[in-house]
């Protein structure tokens, strides 16, 4: 009768798998820390990226309160207010409350960051704000609060105002108290009437009555908001329509969902960019996995087929590799998600929630974890392990258990020639996978050209090193050493690739990240210096700088040439976040002598006003040169045409530059908001920003911040570094993990080889000479490595650089080789092969040599 | 007369390239019969034994365990015979070095999901019996190559199998102490009712066995 098929037997899979792991822990921890480090740099950027989310849904929610239906104006200038009695009409809207929205901060005097002040001041009509958004009124000084319909009597008092408590908090002051508040070129006293209770309060929000907001900020007769509420089983998609067909050119709907959308697309690229760099991080966890469970496969070998012949079932097999490779996934995971956890408290607490990225500033958000990403990078830790270990397990299982008991020895026929179209038909899907398009505004297509890069350059390493290695067969001729080495090496090229794929995956992550790190900032520095000639730049945080200041400031002592221009935020789309309108006299002639161009421009045909839209404005809008546009300026649609694009890196949402002159016919807005200016001969930028300051009125004087060009260039290279602080860490952490992996490699590697150490010492190889071919080994190992990391990331760089960049922050730039770190990368890896190699070969070789070749496995 | 344990009747088996090891070959092993098989290197002596644990398969011919035919068995069925009918002893001696005596010995009856306090008590019995009382916590690499053996013999007993094969299972040992195990091992056999097949080069050693066969190209012939 044949034998019944019994379930797997636990207890002796356990008994394996506790004895190799308390033999050999120091693999076992290294693969575990491996996957570890990826499931914590994913987990902690998907932590952040989600507290970030949450903080920007409470701002949204803070500002916009509970309105159904909003009409935004495009610009901070805002829209004719009589739109709003107007819109009340409308049918099918109950209700309609106007709003005043400034960008605030508190105090007078020039701002001491560059960032502004993050307060938003809200200027509303407390009786319509009760009935369509009553969350934006407070408690007040009243005790009872909160009901729907209550309206606090401190908000009509003109100089009364409500904060929210964060801004309490920021202002420094208490209810009752006198707070100081800047907007639009205005510094104001406003007594604390009481505290907002609506939703948001972490966002610093001040709410003022509507009047005194016009008369106080210089708003008179504009607003920059109407809230909508409709009535009871009313269509919106109906009354949007119908608003739609109202609107101005200046104004635009908005609503909840597109709000969520352009909160969304604000950071989309940033986040995913990150989490997929993240990911990289975790695949090299599963290749240095994948490493260690081929090496201890190998090892093991004899021990499986003694396995099977007592009756272990290939399935059973297959389980103990799969269920080992599972268990350091499960433990490098947990691992994984606690230091991930920690990793996202403390970047919260130091960087901010958009890791430096300068999207949200000046907030620090809270911590959200939901049990479902807790699961996801759970899982994906695990799968990374089991893809790790799905090679190593199937080899194990296949091996034929009378021929791997004897254990020959190595059986690779060193004749064989290493097959190549696996990995190189990998390579090539990742190169053609390179030039598809964006999915949905992501570069996914470029991220999956990254991946089938890395598993094509890993699967082709065998036949690359053997290429590599062939002409040093002829070098060690005269060293028995070196010879040994060499014909080591190129003889068994599929178990040089098993210790190299760990060092190629994770260098060739890190040169790729270094690379496009490195042109980034180099092309960054070079458009600094275009845009930046000047030796000194001063603006006005709010305001602006009217004829009659712009005449005071050019006839200032030590003054020289000097340019005025304006930025202000702009709303093409509701679902976009504002792009940047940017207004300086340009030559329409000659546009490259004004701004940095990319390729050349058209001329505009007469009677059309001609913008240049930087490089991310055109990639977002889908706009080329020679189309023409609607720009929603001064209540009007006028339509220009797009006469160049200019490389700009300071606006991801986009910017356009418009001539000063075509501006100001177009929206009758004549100040200037910045100025750069040439110094006369031996003026020092302190003392011409004395006498600028010293021809200003007073109010005005005192709102001026002035910066020198090399400080702004700092400035602009400081915000570039904490911006890629994230990827520096994870280049850092994948050096860390790429030289732990070749230690780890080198060393297993080493150590199954003490048999043959002992038969070369029987013939008479002496020590110093096995240490001398181990070094050998070990340095072409790195050395292999470096030249297949270098020439594989190089290749992935160009996809970062021309594929994932422009279709995900929408600029481009050239590649720079950041020489210095090849080098020093160069020598590490060689550096540590060897030494690994050595230090391994000296405990192998510490065993006596008799024993050595008597040993069972 | 009991059915055999081994039967194989008309046994042929080439090697890559062509060259035919032996063809023809018929053997019968009766219940707790031990026979010994020599020949020169090369002849196919550790391929024969593959053949019948059914870790190698023939050109032709059928190799039958207790009447079972293992060419009628998949891959996983002739691993189940093997486990539950088979005990192995190796001229290396095979034992695990990160698992204790009792542990390696109990293995057998592990992989037979046998509980695994129950499988260390039989084989600390089994290793007691075998001559190393009180070593059943020990670690291989505290054992002499005699004592390994030992083990190694206790492992291919310890499940009570039907047939024993024994590959040189004192080729690596002195002439002492592989007298010694020869003792053991016939004991021990004899004292289980299995049957056992002695691959050797020793004419010592095939002496033990209660039958002596030569292997040569033509088959299995008597021994001088």
């Amino acid at each position: 009768m044949p034998a019944e098929r019994r379930p797997l037997s636990r207890t002796a899979l356990a008994w394996m798998m506790v004895g190799e792991w308390r033999a050999h822990p120091g693999r076992v921890v290294t693969a575990a820390l491996a996957i570890a480090i990826g499931v914590a740099l994913g987990f902690a950027v998907h932590l952040i990226n989600g507290s970030a989310q949450n903080e920007l849904a409470q701002a949204v929610r803070a500002v916009n309160a509970d309105a159904d239906l909003q009409v935004h104006a495009t610009t901070p200038l805002g829209f004719d207010e009589m739109l709003y009695p107007a819109l009340a009409r409308s049918p099918g809207i109950a209700a309609a409350s106007p709003v005043v929205e400034l960008s605030a901060r508190f105090g007078a005097g020039p701002s001491r960051s560059l960032e502004g002040g993050g307060l938003t001041v809200l200027g509303i009509d407390p009786l319509r704000a009760a009935a369509v958004t009553p969350s934006l009124l407070g408690r007040g000084a009243a005790p009872e609060a909160g009901a729907s319909g209550f309206v606090p009597e401190s908000l009509f008092d003109p100089r009364a105002i409500m904060l929210s408590p964060a801004a309490l908090s920021a202002s420094g002051g208490k209810v009752g108290e006198t707070v100081t508040i800047t907007a639009a070129g205005h510094s104001v006293d406003f007594v604390v009437a009481g505290v907002l209770s609506g939703p948001g309060s972490e966002r610093q929000v001040a709410v003022l009555d509507i009047a005194t907001a016009q008369w106080l900020f210089g708003s008179v007769g504009r607003l920059q908001r109407i809230d909508l509420k409709f009535v009871g089983g009313a269509d919106p998609a109906t009354i949007e329509a119908s608003l739609r067909a109202r609107l101005p050119a200046d104004a635009q709907i908005v609503t909840a969902q597109s709000e969520a959308r352009r909160g969304d697309n604000l950071t989309k690229a940033y986040r995913v960019n990150l989490e997929m760099l993240a990911m990289m991080a975790l695949l090299t966890g599963g290749f240095l996995v994948y490493s260690a469970q081929s090496l201890s496969v190998a090892r093991r070998r004899p021990q499986f087929a003694l396995l099977r012949v007592l009756g272990l079932e290939r399935r059973g097999l297959l389980a103990q590799v799969f269920v080992e490779g599972a268990l350091v996934g499960a433990v490098g995971a947990v691992l994984g998600l606690a230091l991930g956890l920690g990793v996202a408290m403390g970047t919260l607490r130091f960087l901010g929630g958009d890791l430096g990225g300068g999207y949200f500033r000046g907030t620090t958000p809270d911590l959200v974890v939901t049990p479902l990403p807790v699961l996801v990078f759970f899982g994906l830790g695990l799968v990374a392990a089991l893809v790790g270990s799905l090679l190593p397990a199937l080899e194990a299982a296949r091996a034929q258990p009378g021929i791997a008991l004897k254990d020959l020895g190595d059986r690779n026929d060193p004749n064989a020639k290493p097959a190549a179209w696996w990995g190189l038909g990998l390579l090539a899907a990742g190169g053609a996978a390179a030039f598809l398009p964006a999915v949905g505004g992501l570069p996914l297509f470029g991220y999956l050209s990254i991946g089938l890069m890395l598993a094509g350059g890993v699967a082709a390493m065998p036949w690359l090193s053997r290429i590599l290695l062939s002409p040093l067969q002829g070098v060690g001729r005269r060293s028995v050493a070196i010879d040994l080495a060499l014909k080591r090496l190129w003889g068994a090229p599929a178990q040089a690739a098993v210790a190299l794929c760990g060092i190629v995956a994770s260098t060739s992550l890190m040169v790729a990240m270094a690379v496009m790190v490195a042109s980034l900032r180099g092309s960054v520095d070079d458009w600094l210096t275009e845009i930046l000639p000047s030796d000194l730049l001063f603006r006005v945080e709010s305001g602006g700088f009217d004829a009659d200041a712009r005449a005071r400031i050019a006839s200032a002592p030590g003054v020289g040439d000097i340019l005025f221009q304006k930025t202000q935020p702009l709303r093409l789309a509701a679902d976009m976040p504002p792009l940047v309108l940017l207004v300086r006299p340009v030559d329409k002639a000659r546009p490259d002598a004004s701004l940095p161009m990319i390729g050349r421009g058209v001329a505009a045909p007469a009677g059309v006003t001609p913008v240049w839209l930087s490089e991310p404005a055109a990639r977002l809008y889908g706009h080329e040169v020679g189309e023409r546009m609607i720009l929603p300026l001064g209540g009007a649609n006028p339509q220009v045409f797009v006469a160049g694009v200019w490389r700009d890196y300071a606006r991801q949402a986009g910017a356009i530059a418009i001539d000063q002159a075509d501006y100001t016919r177009l929206t009758g807005d004549d100040r200037r908001t910045e100025a750069s200016l040439e110094l006369k001969p031996g003026v020092s930028p302190a003392a011409a920003g004395r006498a600028i300051r010293a021809a200003l009125p007073p109010e005005l004087a005192a709102q001026v911040q002035f910066f020198e060009t090399s400080q702004m260039r700092a400035i602009a290279l400081r915000l570039f570094d904490s911006s890629f602080a994230l990827t520096y860490a994870l280049e850092a952490i994948a050096i860390v993990v790429g030289l732990a992996g070749v230690a780890a490699t080198f060393s297993a590697q080493t150590l199954a080889r003490t048999k043959e150490f002992g038969m070369l010492r029987h013939v008479g190889v002496l020590r110093r000479q096995i240490i001398q071919m181990l070094a050998t080994e070990g340095a072409l190992l790195g050395a292999v490595g470096v030249i297949a990391g270098l020439g594989l990331g190089l290749a992935m760089s160009q996809v970062l650089i021309h594929v994932v960049n422009p279709q995900s922050f929408h600029w481009t730039m050239e590649t720079r080789l950041p020489l210095p770190l090849f080098a020093s990368l160069t020598v590490a890896l060689i550096a540590a092969g060897a030494g690994t190699a050595v230090l391994a070969g000296r405990r192998a070789l510490s065993a006596d040599a008799v024993r050595a070749v008597r040993e069972d496995w | 007369m009991s059915p055999p344990v081994l039967s194989l009747s008309a046994l042929r088996k080439s090697v890559p390239g062509g060259r035919v090891l032996f063809s023809g070959l018929n053997l019968d092993i009766a219940p707790g019969e031990i026979v010994s098989i020599m020949g020169e290197s090369g002849v196919g002596k550790s391929t024969l034994l593959n053949l019948i644990a059914g870790l190698d398969q023939p050109d032709s011919g059928s190799v039958a365990i207790d009447g079972v035919a293992l060419e009628s068995l998949d891959d996983d069925g002739r691993t189940r015979m093997r486990r539950d009918r088979i005990g192995f002893v190796f001229q290396a001696f095979h034992i695990l070095p990160h698992l204790t005596l009792a542990q390696n010995v109990a293995l057998p009856l592990v992989l037979q999901n046998v509980a695994a306090d129950q499988a260390t008590g039989r084989a600390t019995t089994m290793l007691d019996s075998i001559g190393l009382p009180g070593r059943a916590g020990d670690r291989p690499s505290q054992l002499s190559g005699g004592e390994l053996q030992r083990v190694a013999l206790a492992r291919a007993l310890v499940h009570r199998p039907a047939l024993v094969l024994a590959d040189e299972p004192t080729g690596n040992l002195d002439p002492e102490t592989a007298a010694r195990i020869l003792e053991v091992f016939v004991a021990e056999v004899r004292g289980s009712g299995a049957a056992a097949i002695l691959v050797t080069h020793s004419e010592r050693a095939a002496a033990v066995a209660d039958r002596s066969l030569n292997l040569t190209r033509d088959g299995l012939v008597h021994a001088g």
